[in-house]
Formats: C-alpha cells, structure tokens, sequence
C-alpha cells in the first residue's frame, strides 16, 4: 500500500445534511414499492413531495458552501466505517467540495421538476406508481451519486443508476422494442462497468483507499501513482491506466463511442425517462466521476496518453453524434443524438484539459436538455391528443381498459362509458362537468400509454416530425420553452447558457491547440466547431419542422397545449436555460465580463478551488469568440433558410434525404448497431446455440436421461419383485388349495359303482391286514 | 373244519366253496362292471345266492342236524327279494325321470 486512508473529518451539522439528502427519494422507492404501489396519485405526490424535500436539503448546503472558498482543500463531510477488508477498512461516507456543490444545485432542481411534469404526462399510465418508484430510485441513486466520498460508494450508486435505466426504459415492457432496449442499454453500459470496477481494484490496490479526498487531493498520492509503470506495461503510468480504466465507465454511462449505441434506443421509454437520464442524471454521472478523477489523469501529464485518449474519443462522439442528428426524422432520436454529441463536448473538454469548461457545459446542458426532452414530450402528447381527437373513439375501447384516474374504487362505479366520455371530455381541456363521481385530476391531458400505444394500433408515429408542423400557434408555451431551450443547445450568443459554456470549450481548445501548438487541441477545437455548426443546423431543422409551417396532418392542427403541471417545468427549466450561463463569464470578456465584474466567473473560481493546482484562467482570445457565433448564427441561419416555406409543406421530401447515400448511412446511424451485431452477437449467438445442443442438449440432457433410466430400472427391478414373486407366492397358496381341493373332490363322483369298487378295496386291505399283519 | 373230510356222497366241502366263490366272483364283477342297473341287481342277486351256497354247504357238512343254517339261508332268501324287488321299483322310478338306467349317468341325488 502506498497510501493509508486519512482519519475522516468530524461530523458537523451540514454532513448529517449530507447524509439526508439522499434519503427521501429513496424512502420514497420503498414505501411505494411496498406498500402505496395501489395508490396511484398519493404515490405520485408523495415521490414528487419527497424529491422536493431532497431539493430543499440541497439547496440549503449548496447555499451554504458556495461562497466557502476553502471548500475545496477542506471538503465537508462524514463517513463510517463499512467493510473491512485486512488491515484496511473500506469507509462509505458523504462529502461536499465544489463540483459536488454545483451538481447539488443542479440535480436535484432538474429532477424536481421533472418529477413535477411526470405526474402530468404518465397520468393516465395503469402503471402510474411503479414508475414513480424507479424514478423515486432513479432520483435518489443519483443523489447518492454526487454526495458519495467515494469510488465505491460512487460504484454502488452508479450500479442502481443502472438497474434503474434498465426498468424505465424497459417501462412499457409489453412492447418488444421496449424490453430490448432496456437489455441493451444494460449490457452496453456493462461493458463500461467492467473497465470501471478493474480501475476501482487498481486503484483501490495501489493506494488501499478509494476516497476522493485522500487521493485525489494528495499531491503524495497522484505523484506515486503516476510514476509507477501500470501493470500492463503499455507505456502508461499506474495513473493512467487507472484514468482509462475509469473512463470505460464514463464510455459506457455516458454513452460515447463505440458504447454510444444504447442511447437512441432508450428512447423506448417515457419522455420523462429520457429527460432524466439522458439529460439530468444518468449520463451526467459518467462525466462527474471522469471530473473527479480528474485530478488522477492530471498528474499523468499534461499531454499524455489518457488525456489523447479521452480527447479523441470525445471530438469523434461529438462530430459522429452531430452527423446522426442531421437525418433523422424522430423527435427524440434527434435529442438523442445530440445528447451523445453534447457529452463529446464534455468529453473532449476533459481531454484538453478544461476541468471547469467541463463541468460548466454538464451543468449548461443538463438544464437546456432537460427543458428540450420536456418540451418533446409535451409536443408528442399534443399531437397524440389531436390525433386522438381527430380519430374519435376507435380508441374509446383501448382507453376504458386502462384503469384511469384515480385509483381508489368510486372510479369503478363510474363504468367504463362514463370514463371514455370524461376523456373525451377532459381531452378538450376543460373538465367535464357534471361526470359523476369520476375525481378531478389536475392531470388531465389524455394520456395513455401512448408510447406504448403508438404503431402497434395504427400507422401513425405521434414521435415523427414528419407529422408535425406548425405548432408554435397551438402550443404557445411549449414553443417558446422549446426555442429557448434549442437556441441554448445551438449556442446563440450572449443570452443563453449554451453559448456561454461551448465558448469556454473552444477557448480552452483553441488555446491548446493554436496558441500552445498541441496537436490534439486543433484537432478537437476543428471537430467541435464542425459539430457546433450541425448542431445549430438540426436544432433549426427540429425546430422549423415541428412548430414552423403549417400543421402537415390532421393530428398536428389538433394538437392543444398541455396541463400546467407539464409546462411549468418548462417555464422554470426555461429560464435557467437563459441565466444559468451568466455564472461564468470570463472576466475579460469584451462587453459582458466588465458589465458582470471581476467576480463574474464565479463558477471557475469556485471549481478550481477544488483542484490541488487550479488552472489558469486562459487570457482572453477573440478567435474562438469569432468562431462559436459563427456557427452558432451561421447554423441557425442555414438551417431555418433551408427549413422554409415550401420545403414545410406537406408530402414534401426532407432536403437531408437528398444526400442519398450519406443520408442513408447517417440515418442508419452510421451502421454501428448491424456492426456489432455481426462482429459479437451473431457470433455468440451462434456459439451458444452450438453450446446447447453440444453441452445443454448432449451432455446436461444425457446425465439426466441417463439418472432417469438408472431410476426407472431399480424402480422396474422392485415392481417386478413385488409382482411376481410376493404377489406369485401368495397366488400360487392359493391355487395349491383350490388344486388340491379339486383333487380330492372327485373322490366323489356320484356314481355307485365307484363307490362299491372304493368299499371293496378297503374290505381287502382290512382282510389282507388281519390276516397277514395281525 | 376240515375241507377234504365229510365227503357226502363223495363231494368234499370245498367243490362247494370253490363254486360259490365263483359265482360271488362273477355277482361281483356284475355289479362292478356293467352298465345296466337291472344287471346290477342281477349281480348283487348272484351275490346272494352264493353266500347262501356256502351257508348251506357250511351247514350241511358241519352241523346238519341244526336249524340255524336252514334259517339263516331263509332269512337271506326274504330279504333278496325283497330287495329286488324294492331295487326294480326304484329302477323303474328312476327310468321314468332320467330315461337312463346306467349307473354313470345316475350320479346325482337330485333327479
């Protein structure tokens, strides 16, 4: 062992906080799986209430730290002894430095409000209080995620993250697609797992700690681990080993190349589902633990291999994920999509080096992500309730299937008929009045489980953009959220929070790469750029198709806006969409940084009070600047130039299809699904089937069939015995006694002359015995 | 009692003996061996004669001057026919319900 775990810090008030915080989402998971699961709208309110209260203890300690400047050398925290492994003791406890205080302002605020638009959108769902027990699970894993201090307790977290993407996503698991997207979400960030975990030994046997604070604050420490040569003698340090071993996890939550390809499928489940793992929680997780270990691939080098591996793989995400974007024609695949290029960005931030620009564009994107994902669910809501209103009551039967509403009983008096008619009723947004004992939800869109709903009942995909059109009239709030929301992911300058963040990024590469002359940061600063400009490109495309133009179905010119409960989140996400990037302007930006002050770049003094050696605040540069709005502008304008007028219209051919072949390839998502499918699955489908018959059939089936005639043959050997030797002896006394009886029977015969005969036989033998014998 | 003395007439004792040994023999064999119930009675009749033979050969050579023979062979005449001709009453009985007179055939108590 080359470094002995630190005596944990005492206790304070603000650690037993620390340990709270996690705690009522996860409270919430067990008292509604075990004994609410019946009550639809109390387990909902009681899950949304709990992560409330969980925001509120975050808030407070984020509110509390976040002017500590110290936080970083002098982590809050508390931690108790759990597993002792020899003569070391692995310790599970809960602390606070800077990033965790950022990600305890952000997580639980969007998790919160996605919970808040759950109870709108998933109201009519049968399954309303199982889903809000894995998200309860979800929201509280993820919770334990950011206060964990550490690798294990982070592990463990990271681990029911995973379990709990693999249930929503699988949510409605009576469809197909549904079911095995949520496998393969699993086992692709599996793959991820294992790395991880052999990072976490190594680590774990390098330095007989896996806390945070200990190792990665220990100047001893990082030093020791980047001057052993790592066990796979690769030309890699222990360090940066352990740094890529880690960042197999990070590939694989985080979905980058080449494990990015769960994630457009885990758009199978619900909107919210998606909102809070693709935007708030679950992939920003693998980032966190790529930002925490950061210090760990920091002391590898400036420019060594981790850092090149790390970088690469993010700019290629990013330029790959931005190119999918462009074709397709799904709501949410595009989100999707941009998700995996978005965390490229992140990605390939780390691997230049950018700590802050990181952890500042994770928290810039969570929001706009989320508020997008919402605002995509509200779209598809709308346009499914057109769509139903347009098609009457051909689904009138599937909704009074569905136990709707309230799920306590005076719904079952109200009959089935009196339930269609309230959805017809309630579909038009004012609630019906004079229905008779039927509760009034506040959620009252009609809202089947129409993710599950949707192709297999007819040909209409409520998720296509090619059905949409034109509603930014009808869905007044969900369009200006959704604006926002995709002009922040463009990165319009100076009012939203994306530019804010992507600038950070360029500058930092550009620096890198221009300015300091290392290959790497052009390389990433070419590919983001490129990726920047497509992204601005899709985001004008998604946004003409779906609210620009003329409504192109009938759905479509039905569509109305949704509940209150769903566009709040919107409002609120919304609006820090727009500020949240104003907490680090770099103080010598040209306009903004002298109107904001010197105390502007709040975020980056904070952060970087959380590394041993903070990295310098680059001097202003005007290229990347020049650079970002470019794109920025330049995509927007493309794409809402392209994306106009008659190109809108009806049955007209998306110009994206034009490219033919490229827009195929792009389209099939660059063939990476039927890849894998050839290089591992097929090949290990076709071993186990080999496998079964080989060792399953031939082997496993002959041992038994085998035990089985051993059986039957001593079973055999008894019957035979019992039958014909006891059940033989005893039927052959019998038949000795009828045989003899016979025998002597016939001894009377009736007949005289046999009798006379009998009685001279007799006399003879008395005369010859007297006269011979006596 | 000797065979060979008290030749009367100069017939010894056991000339008697032998003949009435026969006739039994055959009177035996009669109700024996034949299959006619009449036949039967007719052997059983041969039977009796020839015991009656060697009773009054035993009579007259030994103690003649006795009566016992003479009322032991009468007793045995009596009794013969009465029992033949009780047995050809039953015969005939017996004929008018099975039509048959063969003993084989007469084999149970129930006509």
């Amino acid at each position: 062992m080359l470094f002995a775990e630190a005596i944990p810090p005492p206790a304070s008030p603000l650690a037993n906080l620390l340990w709270l915080a996690p705690l009522p989402p996860l409270a919430g998971f067990a008292l509604i799986a075990l004994f609410l699961n019946r009550y639809r709208r109390t387990s909902a309110y009681l899950a949304t209430a709990l992560m409330i209260t969980s925001a509120v203890i975050s808030f407070i300690i984020f509110f509390s730290v976040f002017q500590n400047k110290d936080l970083g050398n002098a982590p809050i925290g508390s931690s108790v002894p759990w597993l002792s492994t020899g003569t070391t003791t692995l310790r599970l406890g809960v602390f606070v430095d800077p990033l965790g205080a950022c990600f305890l302002f952000m997580v639980p605020l969007a998790c919160s409000l996605i919970f808040i638009y759950s109870t709108g959108y998933m109201a009519a769902d049968p399954r309303y209080s199982r889903f809000f027990t894995y998200l309860s699970l979800f929201a509280g894993s993820m919770m334990g995620l950011v206060v964990s201090d550490n690798l294990l307790g982070l592990f463990i977290f990271w681990e029911l993250m995973g379990f709990c993407s693999y249930s929503l996503i699988g949510f409605f698991y009576q469809k197909p697609s549904a079911y095995k997207a949520a496998v393969k979400a699993f086992m692709t960030t599996r793959v991820g797992d294992m790395l991880l975990l052999l990072g976490m030994v190594y680590l774990y046997a390098q330095t007989g700690t896996l806390n945070f604070h200990d190792i990665m604050h220990s100047q001893q420490a990082l030093a020791a681990l980047a001057a052993t040569p790592a066990v796979l003698s690769l030309g890699l340090s222990a360090a940066g080993l352990i740094g890529i071993l880690i960042f197999g996890g990070t590939v694989g939550k985080s979905a980058q190349w080449p494990l990015h390809v769960w994630l457009p499928d885990a758009m199978e489940g619900p909107t919210p589902v998606s909102a809070m793992i693709h935007a708030a929680a679950m992939v920003s997780a693998g980032i966190f633990m790529l930002l925490r270990i950061f210090p760990l691939l920091h002391a590898t080098g400036e420019f060594s291999t981790a850092f090149t591996v790390i970088g690469l793989i993010g700019a290629f995400t990013a330029f790959m994920g931005a190119t999918i974007a462009l074709a397709q024609f799904d709501v949410k695949r595009v989100l999707a999509f941009s998700t995996i290029s978005q965390l490229g960005f992140m990605v390939a931030a780390v691997g230049i080096g950018a700590y802050v620009a990181a952890a500042f564009h994770l928290l810039t994107h969570a929001f706009f992500k989320a508020l997008l994902f919402l605002g995509s669910g509200s779209v598809i809501h709308g346009v499914e309730h057109g769509h139903h209103h347009v098609h009457g009551d051909a689904h009138g039967d599937a909704h009074a299937n569905t136990p709707t509403l309230a799920g306590t009983g005076t719904l079952a008096s109200a009959g089935t008929l009196a339930s269609a008619s309230v959805h017809a009723e309630e579909a038009h947004g004012h609630p019906a009045a004079g229905s008779v004992d039927v509760p009034q939800t506040p959620s009252g869109v009609l809202a089947t489980a129409h993710d599950a709903h949707e192709p297999a009942h007819d040909e209409f995909d409520p998720q296509d953009m090619r059905n949409m059109g034109g509603l930014r009239l009808r869905m007044p709030v969900t369009f200006w959220t959704f604006l926002i929301g995709g002009l922040a992911l463009a990165g319009f300058p100076f009012i939203t929070a994306g530019f804010w963040s992507k600038d950070e990024i360029f500058a930092d590469a550009y620096h890198q790469g221009f300015v300091s002359g290392h290959g790497l940061g052009s390389l990433v600063f070419v590919l983001l750029v490129v990726s920047a400009l497509m992204t601005a490109f899709y985001t004008a495309r998604q946004i003409a198709l779906v609210f620009l133009g003329k409504p192109r179905t009938e759905a479509a010119e039905h569509a109305v806006e949704s509940v209150p409960s769903m566009t709040f989140p919107l409002v609120v996400l919304a609006v820090f969409a727009v500020f949240v990037g104003f907490v680090n302007i770099p103080p010598d930006f040209p306009v903004f940084g002298a109107i904001v002050g010197p105390s502007a770049s709040w975020l980056r003094t904070f952060l970087a009070s959380g590394l041993t050696e903070a990295p310098e605040a680059l001097a202003f540069n005007i290229v990347p600047v020049l650079a970002s709005l470019t794109v920025a502008l330049g995509g927007l304008a493309l794409g809402f130039s392209v994306y106009r007028g008659r190109v809108l219209e009806t049955g007209v051919k998306d110009p994206v299809e034009s490219l033919g072949g490229l827009f195929t390839f792009l389209n099939r998502r660059w063939m990476w699904d039927e890849l894998y499918r050839a290089i591992f699955i097929n090949p290990l489908q076709w071993a186990a089937d080999r496998y079964t018959d080989a060792i399953d059939k031939g082997v496993i089936d002959w041992v038994l069939e085998g035990v089985y005639k051993v059986g039957a043959a001593i079973t055999g050997g008894f019957a035979a015995f019992d039958r014909e030797i006891i059940t033989g002896f005893s039927d052959f006394v019998g038949r000795v006694f009828g045989e003899a009886g016979s025998w002597v029977r016939e001894l009377q015969s009736g007949q005289v002359q046999n009798y006379l005969l009998s009685g001279l036989v007799m006399a003879l033998a008395i005369l010859a015995f007297f006269l011979f014998v006596k | 009692m000797n065979l060979f003395a008290n030749a009367i007439h100069g017939i010894p004792l056991w000339w008697f003996l032998v003949l009435a040994s026969a006739l039994f023999c055959i009177g035996l064999y009669g109700v024996l061996g034949r299959k006619n119930a009449i036949a039967m009675l007719m052997g059983v009749e041969l039977m009796l004669n020839a015991v009656n033979i060697n009773l009054l050969a035993f009579w007259r050579y030994i103690a003649p001057n006795s009566a016992t023979g003479t009322a032991f062979a009468a007793f045995i005449f009596v009794i013969a026919a009465a029992e033949a001709a009780v047995g050809l009453g039953l015969i005939i009985s017996v004929y008018r319900s099975m039509q048959s007179i063969d003993p084989e055939t007469l084999d149970q108590l129930k006509l």
